[in-house]
């Protein structure tokens, strides 16, 4: 096995591993910091795909901005095991039986798509992910969608301060 | 001439020559963690011993006088104390992320180390999103810092967290923005092609006042990011006891005073790297002469010239401005400085589209 083999199954095990954490944790506090670990292993597969630019941007958006703020809330309002309601074993059965249809769904669907079926992962050689070229298709090729969102951003922006001031 | 960039290179040809592309790889990343530990420790003893002689001049006393020379081993023998000193875990601490977060600090900060050129030709990872790569990874310094206030369960070291978490979330902004007035001018976020760009000058000369504010707003928001005075909030003596390390005893509580310190180091070298030229040394324009006269002066020198130069102005800030009230630290930030720095970053811009820059 190749260095790169090992990193993306080391990669792989640690990303289902913590996302199962997520979920299992008792405490709110334990799966933020878990899901942490997930946004790391997703930024390292993207290392290996020569995405550094995407590799780092997740970070900063995720593991930087969102999950931090996540953090804030939790710690400041004390949310622990003991606070956490438990869910009815009904509602559990229940979710993880609509959950795994979706998941069956979702992986017939990726299996059958034409385009994906015989592409390989570019490992190390693929330059889309590199800031150069995803900067030319942003602002050449898709500059009107992406002003557009920016648009959208900025009202999400102004709506959030509109309904904190409110009082 | 003596040259780092020799040496890496050399060592570089000898593994290449008796080991396979794996086996070179491993003794490579082996040479690079026994030197950034190595770093690490020298940095913590150099950097503590000079705090407490820089604040003992500004008050006219004399600091650390008695072990060894000029008290230069004061901050080994104190180690020594905290190592041999019991660890201690509050008995409502949640343990694991109580004994987990000052590694986590303290990786965040080793992390930080990879694209820093300390010399020319001597950089672990020249990353080509290098300035990117940076301020992704200090925004992770905050979780560590969440971490121990939130599971020391103690009141004085969440409140000093969340303090913490606020003011390095918002000073973020205007270190990131005034790095991005560098990027604008050099057209690349490689920390090597930046410091290629200042080879006819230092961008802290050539792009006129704009950069000198840039540089000025980076000054203030490292400081605050580092959470030293007149910033430091998160760790008010007189209000919250010690903060967020309030229940860190030993060597745990040693851990965070290095991260610390070495955070420190890393966010000057960066200013210096950005501003003043990291490791090229002082050229002016066509001067030939001076310019050789000035290579003579091995890279690495001029480097650490400048970091201890920034750590010196960073130190003497501590003891020259009164602690900012939080609302005052917030204002500071989101109604002055950020405004600031987002005209600043247009007036770069523009500067640079129209090549009005040496």
């Amino acid at each position: 096995m190749s260095t790169t083999e090992i990193l993306f199954w080391f990669l792989s095990a640690l990303a289902l591993v913590s996302a199962t954490m997520v979920l299992i944790s008792k405490n709110p506090v334990h799966s933020i910091l878990w899901l942490i670990i997930v946004f790391f292993a997703i930024s390292g597969h993207y290392i290996l795909l020569n995405a550094q630019f995407l590799a780092i941007v997740n970070l900063i958006v995720y593991a930087g901005a969102i999950m931090v703020l996540f953090l804030f809330v939790v710690m400041l309002m004390n949310l622990n095991s003991d606070s956490e309601p438990q869910k009815n074993n009904r509602f559990k059965i229940a979710g993880a039986i609509s959950g795994g249809c979706l998941m069956l769904i979702m992986i017939d669907v990726i299996r059958d798509a034409g385009e994906v079926q015989n592409a390989k992962a570019l490992v190390k050689e693929g330059n889309i992910g590199l800031i150069k070229n995803l900067g030319m298709v942003l602002f050449k090729d898709y500059v009107i969608p992406f002003e557009i969102s920016s648009v959208l951003f900025l009202a999400a922006m102004v709506g959030a301060v509109v309904i904190g001031k409110r009082n | 001439m003596f040259s780092l960039q020799g040496i890496t290179s050399g060592i570089q040809s000898f593994l290449h020559a008796r080991f396979s592309a794996s086996g070179v790889l491993i003794f490579e990343s082996l040479i690079v963690i026994l030197l950034a530990t190595t770093l690490f420790a020298l940095l913590g003893l150099v950097l503590v011993w000079m705090e407490r002689k820089v604040a003992a001049q500004m008050q006219i006393r004399l600091g650390p006088n008695r072990v060894g020379p000029m008290g230069i081993f004061q901050t080994s023998a104190d180690t020594l104390k905290l190592i041999l000193k019991e660890g201690l875990t509050p008995d409502g601490a949640d343990k694991l992320l109580f004994n987990l977060a000052p590694f986590v600090v303290m990786v965040v900060a080793m992390l930080l180390l990879a694209p820093i050129a300390f010399a020319k030709g001597f950089q672990v990872w020249d990353i080509n999103i290098g300035v990117l790569y940076i301020t992704a990874v200090s925004s992770l310094s905050v979780i560590g810092i969440l971490m121990a206030g939130w599971a020391s369960n103690n009141k004085y070291s969440l409140l000093g967290a969340m303090r913490s978490g606020a003011q390095i979330v918002s000073y973020e902004l205007s270190a990131g923005l005034s790095i991005l007035t560098i990027v604008v001018l050099t057209g690349s976020l490689q920390l090597g092609d930046i410091i290629n760009a200042q080879q006819n000058g230092w961008w802290l000369f050539k792009g006129h006042i704009p950069v000198i504010i840039a540089f000025v707003i980076f000054i203030i928001a490292a400081t605050a990011e580092t959470n030293r005075a007149p910033f430091d909030m998160a760790e008010a003596e007189s209000e919250l006891t010690a903060g967020f390390h309030t229940e860190y005893s030993g060597m745990k509580f040693a851990l965070f005073f290095l991260a610390e310190y070495i955070n420190i180091f890393i966010v000057c070298a960066i200013a210096a790297t950005l501003f003043l030229g990291g490791w090229m040394p002082l050229h002016i324009g066509n001067w030939q002469g001076f310019n050789h006269l000035m290579d003579y002066i091995p890279s690495s020198i001029w480097f650490f010239a400048k970091t201890f130069a920034l750590i010196f102005l960073i130190m003497w800030f501590r003891w020259t401005f009164p602690r900012l009230r939080v609302d005052q630290l917030l204002n500071l930030e989101w109604k002055y400085l950020l405004p600031i720095s987002l005209f600043n970053l247009l007036l770069v811009t523009v500067i640079a589209i129209l090549g009005w820059h040496f």
